[in-house]
């Protein structure tokens, strides 16, 4: 979701803006297994879920505060029964309603119950074209299933979103993908490369693509781009590895953006918790208001006063306000460091050392490990490393 | 057709990707869409809660000139419906 375009208002180091955007992780539980999966690795360790009045309680607090997006996320937002009256509900509240799902669950008596609560739109994730490879990366059968779920989208008349994880063993067939995309009549593909965070950080090896990888797939996007323009808006969004500066990652932390897990922890972003001497507040004990201006978790890096150097000299601080903190912690230790994909960092040769190693063949790549599923038993071993 | 030929007998309507909102917190009229938001200046909010899907550009440009006690109003509400139009925004029918 980085590169989702909400408008923000200009980040300023006191006062923050209204959280925008609210992502409800209704669930972290998911029938499919993605190796790139965005949920924390130890997911498994925090498996109590907001009953539906605290979920209510929380569209209600955030709509008031000023949220105007709600994304319906997971793991898979269909397993939970209670969707429909959650969807309801934040509609009522003058969200615009996104539901982000693998399609699981969404069949043609829940897509109607969904469109009569009026949810606004449906992102429907796939993880390839080829049915074979498709199920090898979601390792299960899912890509008929998929192509069903896009059909009832169409039926229902939502716009549809396309979202496809790019990486190392897909990144080939990207204009399969691009053409299957238009085949379904999506209104827009996202082509967003792994990020490498939880899952996707556990599996690197294997998902950063080569140079000449990226090379090629923008060059065959490009060309579709323009042969497709009026049908098909296509995003594609190359690994922040191959990038000399960091992203501005959520836009600024604590400035949009409010994820709220199934547990009720309130997070600036998908992947905070796993940052070392913060406390998170939870929706159970405090209002969402008193979260997004009052907490510890939330003021933090807000704004640029927790900078060290180089970013706190540099004169392209606004631009990116130092990258991202997860990646930062991940990378060079330190969630106030500068994010090392900048070439300015002094640990950027730990990104170079990555891609070094995703210049050779498959043949020589000789991963540390194999591929890892995310499913509930290794991220219980990998809570334990 | 071109950005300069649009046919101003027609009747331009937001988009079905697209919805209209008033934001109080705002204080501004925003356009929401999948997963994002395009917050709108006043004039612009002024001839997009206009495009409800009965008045032509014709209609909207006299009813603003008169709103606004102007005349000559026709370029600039033209030139950013073209915008709007190649921003899938609205639709003319």
């Amino acid at each position: 979701m980085d590169n989702a375009e909400v408008t923000s208002p200009d980040t300023a180091d006191i006062t923050p803006g209204p959280p925008l955007w609210l992502l409800a992780e209704l669930t972290y539980r998911c029938p499919l297994h993605c190796a790139f999966c965005f949920n924390p690795v130890d997911y498994a360790r925090h498996e109590s879920e907001l009953d539906t009045d605290s979920w209510i309680r929380v569209l209600q607090q955030a709509r008031a505060l000023g949220s105007v997006q709600c994304g319906f996320s997971g793991g898979e937002p269909m397993l939970r029964d209670d969707l429909e009256e959650l969807v309801g509900e934040a509609r009522s509240l003058g969200y615009y309603t996104n539901l982000l799902t693998s399609g699981v669950g969404l069949n043609e008596k829940r897509a109607r119950a969904l469109k009569d609560a009026g949810l606004d739109h449906v992102q429907l994730s796939f993880q390839d074209s080829t049915r074979e490879l498709n199920d090898f990366l979601s390792n299960t059968k899912t890509w008929k299933l998929k192509n069903q779920v896009a059909s009832l989208i169409k039926e229902h008349e939502w716009p549809m979103v396309l979202n496809c994880v790019i990486h190392r063993m897909n990144i080939d067939y990207i204009d399969k993908i691009i053409e299957m995309a238009i085949d379904l009549g999506a209104e827009h593909l996202e082509l967003a490369n792994a990020q490498y965070y939880s899952w996707a950080r556990v599996n690197r090896d294997h998902l950063l693509p080569s140079k000449e990888q990226i090379v090629r797939a923008e060059e065959v996007t490009a060309r579709y781009r323009e042969k497709y323009a009026e049908r098909i808006r296509i995003i594609f969004v190359v690994p922040d590895y191959y990038e000399s500066r960091p992203k501005k990652c959520m836009n600024g932390w604590g400035n949009v953006f409010l994820t709220i897990t199934p547990d009720g922890t309130a997070l600036p972003c998908h992947t905070a918790r796993m940052l070392p001497g913060l406390e998170f507040p939870s929706v159970a004990d405090h209002s969402v208001e008193s979260i997004w201006y009052e907490s510890e978790g939330f003021n933090r890096y807000r704004g640029k006063g927790w900078m060290k150097e180089p970013c706190r000299s540099c004169s392209e601080q606004d631009d990116d306000l130092g990258g991202c903190r997860c990646q930062a912690f991940m990378l060079a230790g330190d969630p106030a460091a500068a994010d090392p994909v900048c070439t300015k960092s002094p640990q950027r040769a730990v990104v170079d050392a990555a891609l070094d190693k995703a210049q050779l063949p498959d043949a020589e790549l000789a991963p540390s490990q194999p591929l890892v599923f995310r499913d509930p038993k290794a991220s219980r071993q990998l809570s334990r490393d | 057709m071109s950005d300069s030929e649009i046919d101003t007998a027609s009747i331009p309507v937001i988009a079905p990707l697209f919805r209209l909102q008033f934001e109080k917190v705002q204080d501004s009229w925003v356009l929401l869409y999948p997963e994002g938001m395009v917050k709108l200046n006043p004039s612009a909010s002024e001839i997009l809660t206009r495009c409800d899907g009965r008045q032509s550009i014709d209609d909207i440009v006299t009813e603003l000139e008169s709103a606004c006690q102007q005349t000559g109003l026709a370029a600039d509400v033209i030139d950013f419906l073209s915008d709007a139009l190649k921003q899938q925004w609205i639709t003319l029918k």
